[in-house]
């Protein structure tokens, strides 16, 4: 079927400023093919579905606007000693970062997997990303299958002690990156991902993960800090019988953020729990959380847990659907999006949905927008608490349920300290 | 030390006048009750000393050893000595009781130019405040007043009084909900805080509690005026007899 006009104008304008990279066969193959796909469904507009709350104009257009380098939080995770990863402007800088090994680990860039005849990457590059199409489109996912220059791949044999971190970094001149990491957890194993900084004026990442049965996949980042930087990034995952996956993203700052998170539940059992804190403030800002969750096998438990602080004219968006597939029994699904609203001018936009073709489950969904309570600040500064300080507790507080999914109490403090810390920065 | 005089306050959301030109003042080292039927203004005299928002002071003046209360934010005259527990302590769920009451009492030090309170020292400070008071530490650990009885709010209340050592404090039915027990242990922190330099305003209903917390001067507001001061048998008066023959009296 033809694209409308107006999206084939785009989109072209889109694909004529871009380049498949080289790569052995196997990994050319799929970036022809994503880009056979791209073209096809045409790169996502305003009036589709799922973007009719964020405009992704910006994310489309041929040139990057341009966005400021804020100096990089580099302190950020290294109480959890991780073994780092260091990529500046989108390509992996080998010198910056740790010697690539692990026990019970294999691990290694794109761009280096990709130029070998036979790589355990195959099975599952652009694969996940396909897979997630269906029933939704994600053209700027496969357009990132296509384009994606550089990205870990990492493949856990067993425990992984130490977490990976992927660190992006950031030169004045970077105006897009396109990172595609590719994760594969097998039977019994587990790895913790880590992932901090701006990468690029624009960045886009697809991160595809499969966790086999009994493994555990872990995922904490923050987004880039660059006050002007847009992002969007997908996660693709497969998971297993009786494993785990856990994904928490944090953003403090940045005008476009939009996370898509597909995750299908194929093993019974299975666990999977995706959560996110925002603050926004100014006009500019925007940010949007879109997470499909697939129930496709016995007791599965799945959560969502968002919450957004928004001021001064910031916008937040969050879609999030549950869909149990006959015969998913006693699958418990619970989805919360919440935001707290500062001021009147910003804006919460919320669409959640469950679609439910088994008889014997448990699902809920709840979503509002409240304002900070008055009783609560005026007992605070009765105590002495000065109202930013009280308005930022409060604050804190009512980001903490978000922050509670993450499984490791270090890296929670971690990001709790973080996040207090830019409160205590920005006047309210 | 609070000097308060012709008082006059409205809701700021309705034409309604709820005091109506209040006089008090109370020493340094005094302990004063205010009693009164419901809904005479009490709890709002008490909030609208210490600054809470939907009241306007059409009228009047309050000072705290001299200082302009009513012109300075709530935490200022927290900071100037003020402390209120309230009728009805407020729930932050969220919040851990400790973080709150660290934060509190730094603040207050921080605003008056004292170092912060070291972690260690508060907290052997805070458990043994606590441990008079039979808070146990589990309740410590818990978000703010959630979750908590009746009686366990109205301690977590005198708790905090204990931990900011405020000068001038005014507790707004610290009685009500409390066990004969709690009672007793709640009037014995207040007794024990009692100094020179520390006054208190007891607004309560009731006779029992002024029987472990002895005041020096009671008064009796009704209908927004305090329409009779007197010393403690006054509030035996009112134990026995009701507030009938005091209201017609003032009449
Ligand atoms: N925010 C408000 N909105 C409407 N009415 C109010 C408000 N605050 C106080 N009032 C009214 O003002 C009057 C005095 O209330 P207040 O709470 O001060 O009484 P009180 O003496 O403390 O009573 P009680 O003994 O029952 O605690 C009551 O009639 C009450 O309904
Ligand atoms: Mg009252």
């Amino acid at each position: 079927m033809a694209l409308p006009q107006f999206k084939q104008d785009a989109t072209d304008a889109r694909l004529d400023a871009v380049t498949v990279p080289d790569g052995a066969a196997w990994l050319t193959q799929a970036r022809k093919d994503a880009m056979t796909r791209t073209a096809t469904m045409g790169l996502p507009h305003r009036r589709d579905e799922y973007w009719k709350y964020t405009d992704p104009a910006t994310l489309v257009a041929a040139d990057a606007p341009a966005a400021e380098v804020l100096d990089d939080d580099d302190a950020i995770f290294s109480d959890a000693n991780p073994l780092t990863l260091v990529f500046v402007d989108g390509v992996f800088d080998a010198a910056a970062s740790d010697d690539l090994k692990g026990e019970n680990l294999e691990i290694g860039c794109l761009a280096e997997a990709g130029a070998q005849d036979i790589h355990w990457a195959k099975d599952l590059y652009g694969v996940l990303e396909l897979a997630g199409q269906n029933p939704v489109q994600r053209p700027l996912a496969s357009l990132n299958t296509a384009t994606a220059t550089d990205g870990v791949m990492i493949r856990a044999t067993g425990p992984v002690d130490r977490p990976i971190c992927l660190r992006y970094r950031r030169k004045e001149s970077a105006a897009d990156a396109v990172l595609h990491h590719v994760v594969r957890v097998e039977a019994g194993a587990k790895v913790t991902l880590l992932e901090t900084g701006s990468a690029a004026a624009r960045l886009s990442t697809v991160t595809e993960v499969s966790v086999a049965d009994g493994g555990e996949f872990h995922h904490v980042r923050q987004q880039g800090r660059d006050h002007a930087r847009r992002m969007n990034t997908h996660t693709f995952a497969r998971i297993g019988e009786g494993s785990v996956f856990k994904s928490f993203t944090l953003s403090l700052n940045g005008v476009l953020t939009r996370n898509d998170c597909v995750i299908d539940m194929l093993g019974d059992d299975a666990v999977a729990h995706v959560a996110g804190a925002c603050v926004g403030d100014g006009e500019g800002f925007h940010h949007d959380d879109t997470v499909f969750i697939t129930h496709d096998a016995l007791r599965g438990e799945s959560r969502q847990v968002f919450k957004k602080v928004l001021r001064n004219g910031a916008v937040g968006v969050f879609q999030g659907k549950i869909l149990v597939k006959e015969g998913a029994q006693k699958t418990d699904g619970y989805q919360i999006s919440q935001s707290l609203l500062l001021d009147d001018d910003s804006q919460f936009l919320a669409k959640p949905e469950l679609e439910i073709y088994a008889d014997d489950v448990a699902c809920s969904h709840g979503s509002t927008s409240g304002a900070i309570s008055e009783e609560a600040l005026f007992y605070l500064r009765s105590r002495g608490v000065s109202e930013k300080a009280a308005t930022n507790l409060l604050t804190l507080a009512f980001l903490a349920e978000a922050l509670e999914e993450i499984a490791d109490e270090g890296l929670a403090d971690d990001l709790r300290d973080r996040l207090a810390g830019w409160l205590d920065r920005h006047a309210g | 030390m609070l000097e308060i005089k012709g008082l006059k306050v409205d809701l700021e959301e309705e034409e309604k006048s709820i005091l109506k030109g209040v006089d008090l003042t109370v020493g340094a080292g005094e302990v004063h009750a205010i009693m009164g039927p419901n809904g005479s203004g009490k709890s709002t005299l008490s909030y609208v000393l210490s600054g809470k928002d939907g009241y306007e002071v059409t009228e009047g003046s309050a000072t705290l050893d001299g200082a302009d209360l009513l012109d300075m934010e709530p935490e200022e005259r927290a900071a100037a000595g003020l402390f209120l527990a309230f009728q009805y302590p407020v729930e932050i769920p969220g919040v851990g009781n400790m973080t709150f009451l660290r934060t509190a009492v730094n603040a207050q030090r921080k605003a008056r130019g004292q170092d912060e309170l070291s972690a260690g020292d508060f907290l052997k400070e805070v458990r043994a405040r606590a441990k008079d008071l039979k808070i146990d530490a589990e309740m410590l650990k818990r978000p703010v007043n959630v979750g908590f009885s009746g009686g366990e709010k109205k301690r977590n209340e005198i708790l905090q009084m204990a931990m900011l050592e405020p000068k001038m404090c005014i507790l707004d039915e610290t009685d009500s909900g409390l066990d004969v027990d709690a009672m007793k242990l709640v009037s014995e922190g207040v007794n024990a805080l009692r100094s020179e330099g520390r006054s208190f305003l007891v607004i309560t209903h009731y006779q029992r509690l002024l029987d472990h917390i002895k005041p020096d001067v009671v008064h009796i507001m009704s209908n927004g005026r305090i329409i009779k001061t007197g010393g403690p048998d006054l509030a035996l008066e009112v134990e026995n007899n009701g507030y009938a023959d005091l209201l017609a009296e003032a009449e």
